[in-house]
């Protein structure tokens, strides 16, 4: 709506899916959940089954707009509007998770690493809608978090930072993910940054040598801020996203033995 | 311009009074009940769902009224800044932002008022900090927010000593 209210978009039609109840729902299949498009940034966030099953999803919401906005919004209408800087979409990449959209010629599914066509432009066509998203359960013992820099509360993240750390019995990080939205025209999955963690003992130390890796991202400037600063950004968002997935990883898992 | 003119004929209860009135399709809510219902307590500042000003209840929950059609109301309930009061009785947070200087220019009020009884009726109890986070998205350019703050935190007591005392 306020793409239409600025004259962004000119469109012939607008075709409201509010009433479509398939599109509507969170369903836990086994170790994946499923989330229809319609579904509302609300009931999201006080959602158990995602608190239990992506509490990085959860985590990330606090920062989506505002309560009034929340109350409307819509994570399909968050992934196609694919603003760089929003925070389901950098959670969407964070998660390798799955877009289902339908057209005239049936179902398809696009991973998300595919899905940006470029800033804020989906791959899908104009006769597509996206319909679910589905991405997989990580264990109860991961470590996640979600951080953001934005001027205001409820803005648009500057830079944020997803990370999810899943660590073995020796402290050794067996996955590692490590997700940007803000500092390019799509968000950015880490993916030297993962794979320096992975297979490492982990460590404070550690995350602080690997967060300068994103020194040199490729940002984009703006009249507001400039490149450098989204870099410099970067290294510190990472840095607190991933310290903070350290301290909480592996705590689910000691308190239930 | 045949688009322009195209109308629909929506059904919709606004505090509490059912109308039916055709539209044109692409005609804002905000606009609808300010130039159709003449309800005009619902402000319009920015008008792309930043300021909070327009903010109503749609079906008891708090949304902009200017990030949504005036189609899209078609068989919902709205409460507006006139809908809070019984009569000549002021809802108890309209009382206490009176009292507490919680408004001087007005204009961010019907969104605050909106926004604040849809926190007060999902937690009685609201911390500061809650009552920060809920406003957060309601912009207020003359109290500083602080006898906004008060004064739910006073309401929310009334409310809750008169609820004890109905039980």
């Amino acid at each position: 709506m306020p793409m239409l209210n600025m004259r962004f978009v000119l469109p012939d039609h607008v075709v409201d899916l509010n009433r479509v109840a398939e599109l509507t729902g969170i369903r836990r299949a086994g170790e994946t959940i499923e989330i229809g498009a319609m579904t509302r940034q609300r009931d999201l966030e006080f959602s158990q089954d995602i608190a239990d099953a992506c509490p990085l999803m959860s985590e990330a919401l606090t920062h989506v707009g505002h309560r009034q906005t929340r109350n409307r919004g819509t994570i399909g209408g968050s992934l196609c509007h694919l603003d760089p800087a929003a925070e389901l979409v950098c959670v969407a990449a964070a998660l390798d998770a799955v877009v289902e959209v339908i057209g005239p010629n049936g179902r398809r599914e696009i991973p998300f690493a595919e899905f940006p066509a470029g800033y804020m432009s989906p791959a899908i066509d104009y006769t597509e809608i996206v319909s679910r998203l589905t991405f997989p359960v990580w264990p109860r013992e991961t470590g996640h978090a979600f951080v953001e820099f934005s001027r205001r509360h409820g803005d648009f993240a500057i830079v944020s930072a997803a990370a999810m750390l899943l660590l073995d019995g020796a402290g050794r990080i067996t996955r590692a993910v490590l997700a940007l939205g803000g500092v390019a025209a799509t968000p950015l999955r880490m993916r030297d940054v993962e794979a320096a963690l992975i297979g490492q003992v982990a460590s404070i130390e550690l995350i602080g040598k690997v967060a300068e890796m994103c020194r040199d991202v490729e940002a984009v400037g703006d009249v507001y801020v400039p490149a450098s600063y989204r870099q410099h950004l970067a290294c510190v968002m990472s840095r607190r996203a991933l310290e903070t997935a350290l301290s909480r990883a592996g705590k689910s898992a000691a308190a239930a033995h | 311009m045949e688009s322009v003119a195209e109308t629909r004929t929506i059904d919709l209860k606004v505090n509490g009074k059912a109308y039916s009135r055709p539209v044109p399709v692409r005609m804002m809510l905000s606009d609808f009940l300010r130039h159709e219902l003449k309800l005009t307590g619902t402000h319009v500042g920015c008008e792309h769902g930043v300021c909070g000003a327009c903010t109503i209840l749609f079906d008891g929950r708090s949304a902009r009224s200017c990030l949504m059609l005036a189609v899209q109301a078609n068989g919902h309930e709205i409460t507006t800044v006139e809908g809070l009061a019984s009569g000549a009785e002021m809802h108890p947070l309209q009382t206490a932002l009176s009292e507490h200087h919680g408004l001087q220019c007005g204009f961010c009020t019907p969104g605050m008022l909106t926004t604040l009884v849809e926190l007060l009726n999902d937690n009685p109890s609201p911390t500061a900090e809650d009552v920060r986070i809920a406003i957060s998205g309601n912009l207020c350019r003359c109290t500083g927010y602080e006898g906004i703050v008060a004064a739910t935190l006073e309401a929310a007591g009334r409310m809750r000593a008169s609820a004890g005392e109905r039980s």
